[in-house]
C-alpha cells in the first residue's frame, strides 16, 4: 500500500481541512444552542402565568 | 491537448496536489443546492405557518446541507462514471483532487448532521422526508436506478421534487395536498429538463454506458416524450390557481410561460436535435442542438418563474383565487 504524500503543500492543506472542520462542528453546536433556546422560549410562552 | 483522454502526467499532478476546501464545496453540487433551497423556501413560506425565523432559517440550513450530502455521495458513487463522461471528469473524485472514500464520508457526516438538527429544530415529519430523499438519491437513483433503466430520471426526479413538502412540513408539521402539488410540478418538470439536456450529451452517456432515453430509444423517441411532459407539466403547473395555492400573478406566469414551454418543446419535437452526436463540450457551453439548448434554458427559467410568483405572492400578502 503507498505511504500518503507529505510535503509543506499537504500540510498546509491538511491544516486547513482541519480549520474547517472545528468551524463546522462550533456552527454545529451553535445552531443547536441557536435551537433550544428558540424552542425553550416557545413551550415557556405556552405555559404562560 | 486532447481532453478526450488526458495523459497520464497530468492525471498523477492532479492525484499528487492536496484537496483544497473549494473541492469539498463542489462535491457538494452548490448550484443544485441554490435550487433545492429555494424550492424549499417556497414551501415553508406556502405553508402559512407562523415559525421562528431562526427555526426557518435552520430547517432551510438542514434542507440545503442534505441537498449537499446528497451531491457528496452521489459523486462518491458514481466517480467511475464521471470519469467516462467530457461534462464531469474534472468533478474532484474523477479527476483524483478528494479521495472516493472522503466524499462518501462527508455524505454520510452531513446527512446525519442535517437529519438530527432538522428533527431537532422543526419535527420528525421534516426529518424522515429530508432523510428519505437523501437515501433515495444517494443509493435508490445514483446506484440503481441511474444505471438500470432509461426511466431513470423519470422515477429519480422525486428526489429533487420533495424538498417542498419538507419546507411545508418544517413549518406546519404536516405535508398536505398544495405541497405534494408543488412536488408533482417539480417532478414532472424534471423529465422535459434532463432530456433536454441528454440530447446534447447523448455521446458521453452511452460512453459511460448510461441507460439515458436518448441512448436506449433514440432521439425520436426522446423529442416526443419531451413534448408529452411538457405537456403535462404546463397543465398541472395551472393548478395551484385552482386549489388556492396561486394567485393571479401565479397563473398570469405560468400561463404565459407555459405557452413559451409549449411553444419550445413542439419545436424541439419538430426537430432533429440529437441525431447527429458529438460536439458538444459541456452543459454550458454554446455547441449542440439549439432546439434542445433552448428548451433546456427555458425550463429553469420557468420553474424559477412559478416557484417565485409563489414567494411573492406569500410574502406580499397577496390573495388567491380560490380560498
Amino acid at each position: 500500500m503507498s505511504q500518503p504524500p507529505e510535503g509543506p503543500a499537504w500540510l498546509k492543506a491538511r491544516r486547513r481541512r482541519s480549520i474547517a472542520i472545528a468551524l463546522a462542528l462550533a456552527a454545529f453546536v451553535i445552531i443547536v444552542f441557536v435551537v433550544t433556546i428558540v424552542r425553550m422560549q416557545g413551550h415557556v410562552a405556552d405555559v404562560g402565568f | 491537448m486532447d481532453r478526450a483522454s488526458p495523459p497520464l502526467t497530468e492525471t498523477a499532478l492532479r492525484a499528487a496536489a492536496p484537496a483544497r476546501w473549494q473541492d469539498y464545496v463542489e462535491l457538494l453540487k452548490p448550484r443544485v443546492m441554490s435550487l433545492v433551497v429555494f424550492t424549499a423556501l417556497t414551501g415553508l413560506v406556502c405553508a402559512r405557518t407562523p415559525i421562528s425565523p431562526w427555526i426557518a432559517g435552520v430547517a432551510v440550513l438542514s434542507i440545503a446541507v442534505g441537498a449537499g450530502a446528497s451531491g457528496a455521495l452521489n459523486m462518491g458513487f458514481d466517480s467511475d462514471i464521471d470519469a467516462l463522461m467530457r461534462r464531469t471528469r474534472h468533478r474532484p473524485v474523477p479527476s483524483g483532487r478528494v479521495q472516493r472514500s472522503d466524499a462518501l464520508a462527508l455524505g454520510v457526516v452531513l446527512s446525519l448532521f442535517s437529519v438530527g438538527v432538522m428533527w431537532l429544530a422543526t419535527n420528525l415529519l421534516a426529518a424522515a422526508l429530508l432523510a428519505f430523499t437523501i437515501v433515495f438519491y444517494a443509493v435508490v437513483y445514483t446506484l440503481w436506478l441511474k444505471r438500470s433503466t432509461p426511466q431513470n430520471i423519470v422515477v429519480g426526479g422525486l428526489a429533487g421534487a420533495l424538498p417542498p413538502v419538507i419546507g411545508w412540513a418544517a413549518a406546519s408539521g404536516a405535508a398536505p395536498l398544495n405541497a405534494w402539488l408543488l412536488c408533482a410540478i417539480i417532478f414532472v418538470w424534471t423529465p422535459p429538463h434532463f432530456w433536454a439536456l441528454s440530447l446534447y450529451v447523448t455521446d458521453d452517456y452511452a460512453a459511460a454506458g448510461v441507460p439515458m432515453l436518448p441512448v436506449v430509444k433514440g432521439p425520436a423517441a426522446t423529442r416526443r416524450a419531451i413534448l408529452g411532459y411538457s405537456i403535462l407539466l404546463v397543465a398541472l403547473a395551472l393548478a395551484p390557481a385552482a386549489t388556492g395555492l396561486g394567485g393571479a400573478v401565479y397563473l398570469a406566469v405560468a400561463a404565459s410561460g407555459g405557452v413559451i414551454f409549449l411553444v419550445l418543446a413542439a419545436r424541439l419535437a419538430r426537430s432533429h436535435a440529437g441525431d447527429q452526436r458529438g460536439g458538444a463540450e459541456g452543459l454550458y457551453q454554446v455547441k449542440g442542438p439549439k432546439e434542445a439548448r433552448d428548451l433546456f434554458a427555458v425550463s429553469i427559467a420557468y420553474l424559477f418563474l412559478l416557484f417565485a410568483a409563489l414567494l411573492v405572492e406569500r410574502s406580499a400578502g397577496l390573495a388567491t383565487l380560490v380560498r
